[in-house]
C-alpha cells in the first residue's frame, strides 16, 4: 500500500486546512411571524409552514 | 416499471426496511400524522398512497394486499371505511410532507408526514384565460415595431450612404 515518504510541514497543513470554510445559512423571514427561518422548513418559532399551522411551537 | 431504491435499506436489511416502512404506514393511518425523518417520509410516502388507492377500490383483494403490508385488520377497517371514502374524489397526492428542521440529539433532518384533510380545491383554468392576454398585447407589438424598422433603415441606409460618399471621395484624392 502506498504510504507517506515524508511528514507534512506545518505549514502545507494549514494552507490545506485554511479551504475548510463554512458558509451562512439560508434564512427568509417567515410570512407569519416575520422571524427568520430556513426556506422549505416550518418556522420554529411560530410552527407554520405555508400559514398553517404544522408544528407547536418550540419557545 | 418502478426504479429500485438507490442506496441502502432503512434498518440495514430489506426484511428490516419492510418492517419500518409497515410500521410507519400503519401509525400514519392510526394517527393521521406522524413525526419521523426526512428520508424516511420520503421512502413512506409512494407506500402509504399506493395503500389508499388501494383502499378507494375496496374489495376483498385489495383489502388482502393492503393486509399483507399493514397487519393491523383494525387499522386496515379504518383505513376502508373512513379514510379511503374521504380521498375519493382526490386523484392521488393523499399525504403531505412538511420538513421541521432537525432532531436536538443527532441532528437528524425531521419532517411530519399528514393525511391531506383538506377539501379538495377546485381546479381553475386560468391557463386557457393566459394564452388570451398574452395574445392580446402581442398584436399591437408587431405594430410598432413596423413603425420602427423603416426609421432603422432609413437610418442605416443614411449612414451607409455617408459612408460610400466618404470612401468616394478619399478614393478621388487617392
Amino acid at each position: 500500500m502506498a504510504v507517506p515518504k515524508r511528514r507534512m510541514s506545518r505549514s502545507n497543513t494549514r494552507a490545506r486546512r485554511s479551504q475548510w470554510k463554512t458558509s451562512a445559512v439560508a434564512l427568509v423571514s417567515c410570512p407569519q411571524c416575520r422571524s427568520p427561518k430556513r426556506p422549505h422548513v416550518a418556522c420554529p418559532t411560530c410552527g407554520t409552514y405555508n400559514r398553517r399551522q404544522v408544528i407547536e411551537p418550540s419557545s | 416499471m418502478p426504479k429500485p431504491t438507490k442506496g441502502p435499506r432503512l434498518g440495514g436489511s430489506p426484511a428490516h426496511e419492510r418492517l419500518i416502512l409497515a410500521n410507519l404506514a400503519t401509525q400514519l393511518f392510526q394517527h393521521g400524522r406522524i413525526r419521523t425523518t426526512e428520508a424516511k417520509a420520503k421512502r413512506l410516502r409512494p407506500l402509504a398512497e399506493r395503500l389508499i388507492t388501494k383502499a378507494k377500490k375496496g374489495d376483498m383483494h385489495n383489502r388482502r394486499q393492503v393486509l399483507t403490508v399493514v397487519r393491523d385488520k383494525g387499522v386496515v377497517h379504518q383505513l376502508f371505511t373512513e379514510i379511503a371514502p374521504t380521498f375519493a374524489e382526490r386523484p392521488g397526492g393523499y399525504t403531505r410532507i412538511t420538513k421541521i428542521g432537525q432532531r436536538k440529539g443527532d441532528a437528524a433532518p425531521m419532517a411530519v408526514i399528514e393525511l391531506v384533510t383538506e377539501q379538495l380545491s377546485p381546479v381553475t383554468t386560468t391557463r386557457r384565460s393566459e394564452p388570451a392576454a398574452a395574445s392580446a398585447p402581442a398584436e399591437p407589438a408587431p405594430a410598432v415595431e413596423t413603425v420602427e424598422l423603416p426609421a432603422d433603415d432609413e437610418a442605416t441606409s443614411e449612414t451607409e450612404a455617408s459612408e460610400t460618399s466618404e470612401t468616394s471621395e478619399k478614393k478621388d484624392e487617392a
